[in-house]
């Protein structure tokens, strides 16, 4: 039996910010056993013989776990299957013949770079803002020193699973990134470790993200459907509630 | 939005209890003295005109923030295909305009007719010292006409979908999220977003249907 298949792509091209952009078509001999990014790379090889532009598009582990391959696939962030990055959606998923559109993620916060790239740094400057916690230096601490009730330590790991992909914002109507941040806000807010600097650090964050142009939260929830990591909407609740925390009770700097 | 919101959902119930009294057998007496009551008492007066200031500004809170979310989104897909989403939280602006096209049409069929004119008539009741408005046969005659009472129905569906999720989406935003208490809240605000238009949406039924 065979596995090849045929493919039409219509890929998003744009030489640079400054460009408009519109769709390509081209059409592809992929196989199902290739990741959606190993068909990408054949297209390329393919345009590269055709002495054409390549499609620039990110991607580094192409394992499922660093974030870097941003695209919308068919309306989609990383592409039709739940809790699946790009690197990780097999073209096993697709039929022969099928038309595939490719965009690159949408949000007036993220510009397009180049094709399907986006500068996602507005992330980082959110991070960056999130600052430090205070954790003891010198020799290794016990193993269970701090006590931290196993439900909350699983609620912390789950938020900190986000990878900063950026699929939530892509997904959002409102192009907000209140999951992002809220992922991060709880994966240290509810540790004993990272309670310690909470109200400044939520206030901080919040105010980079708006400083960034993100929208704001309706509650929709398309982030929490395409989130590659299946970070909960209940991130978004617990920063909410650290936000009213830190504003109305939280000390004065 | 959501503490205007949550507002707003409080005096949908006491609206709806007070309006119930139109499908009473009595002739429109409990309703015509509830009217005179709701609109004489200084208190009602008061918490109106707050009412009045809430719809205004969930309203223009709503529209702003939509503006404003449109404009962080920038372009839209060529492709769009959401899924895990509600059709009513992706439409909440839209549904909210209508809401506030229909509270228009609404205000100006009863409460600009009873509060700014004349055109009502006056009925006497033995259980009632003075005179009141009869904005019973008002609403009788309103309801008789097929074309208000579809209107009437349709700005009924179209809370019921803002309802459906403007009632958890406030409890979400005011970060009232608990393992034992969210899905509690998610079901009685779906319950709600079904039985309270519905309810509201039987008085011009009635009318029409018995009364005309």
């Amino acid at each position: 039996m065979s596995a090849d298949m045929k493919l039409t792509l219509k890929v998003w091209r744009q030489k640079n910010n400054k460009d408009t952009g519109s769709f390509e078509t081209y059409q592809v001999n992929a196989n199902e056993h290739m990741s959606f990014l190993e068909m990408l790379d054949v297209l390329n090889e393919d345009l590269v013989r055709q002495k054409k532009e390549p499609v620039a598009f990110e991607h580094d582990c192409r394992e499922g776990i660093c974030g870097t391959c941003s695209m919308v696939i068919n309306g989609q962030p990383h592409g039709p299957m739940n809790a699946t990055t790009t690197c990780q959606l097999h073209m096993r998923h697709f039929k022969n013949g099928d038309i595939i559109v490719v965009e690159p993620f949408r949000a007036k916060a993220f510009p397009v770079i180049k094709d399907l790239v986006v500068d996602r740094s507005a992330f980082d400057r959110i991070i960056q803002a999130g600052g430090y916690i205070s954790v003891n230096t010198g020799q290794a601490p016990d193993g269970n020193a701090i006590p931290i009730e196993k439900n909350i330590a699983g609620k912390s790991f789950e938020a900190a699973a986000c990878i900063g992909c950026g699929a939530c914002v892509a997904a959002c109507p409102n192009g907000s990134a209140m999951l992002f941040t809220s992922a991060k806000v709880a994966h240290l807010g509810l540790l004993p470790q990272g309670k310690v600097e909470s109200d400044r650090r939520t206030k901080a964050m919040v105010a980079q993200m708006d400083k960034e142009g993100f929208g704001m939260c309706s509650n929709i929830g398309a982030c929490e459907a395409e989130c590659p990591k299946e970070i909960k909407l209940e991130n978004i609740a617990f920063l909410n509630r650290s936000y009213f925390k830190a504003v109305f009770g939280g000390v004065e700097e | 939005m959501s503490l205007t919101g949550l507002f707003l959902i409080l005096f949908l119930v006491i609206h709806l209890i007070g309006n119930l009294q139109l499908l009473k057998d009595d002739g429109g007496e409990a309703f015509n003295v509830y009217a005179y009551f709701m609109t004489h008492n200084p208190l009602i007066k008061f918490v109106s005109i707050g009412l009045y200031f809430f719809i205004i500004l969930h309203a223009v809170a709503g529209l702003w923030i939509a503006y404003q979310n449109k404009a962080a989104k920038g372009s839209r897909y060529a492709v769009s295909h959401r899924h895990g989403t509600s059709w009513a939280s992706n439409n909440m602006a839209l549904l909210g305009t209508l809401i506030l096209a229909f509270i228009f049409l609404h205000l100006g069929d009863f409460w600009y007719k009873m509060k700014f004119t004349d055109q009502l008539n006056m009925v006497s009741y033995e259980s009632h010292p003075v005179a009141v408005k009869d904005l019973y046969e008002r609403v009788a005659t309103a309801f008789s006409e097929l074309g208000i009472v579809i209107a009437y129905l349709m700005g009924m569906v179209v809370l019921g979908f803002h309802l459906w999720h403007g009632f958890q989406s406030a409890f979400q935003t005011l970060g009232l999220n608990h393992v034992k208490y969210t899905p509690l809240i998610k079901t009685v605000g779906k319950i709600y977003a079904v039985i309270i238009p519905a309810a509201f949406a039987l008085i011009p039924v009635y009318f029409y249907l018995f009364l005309r």
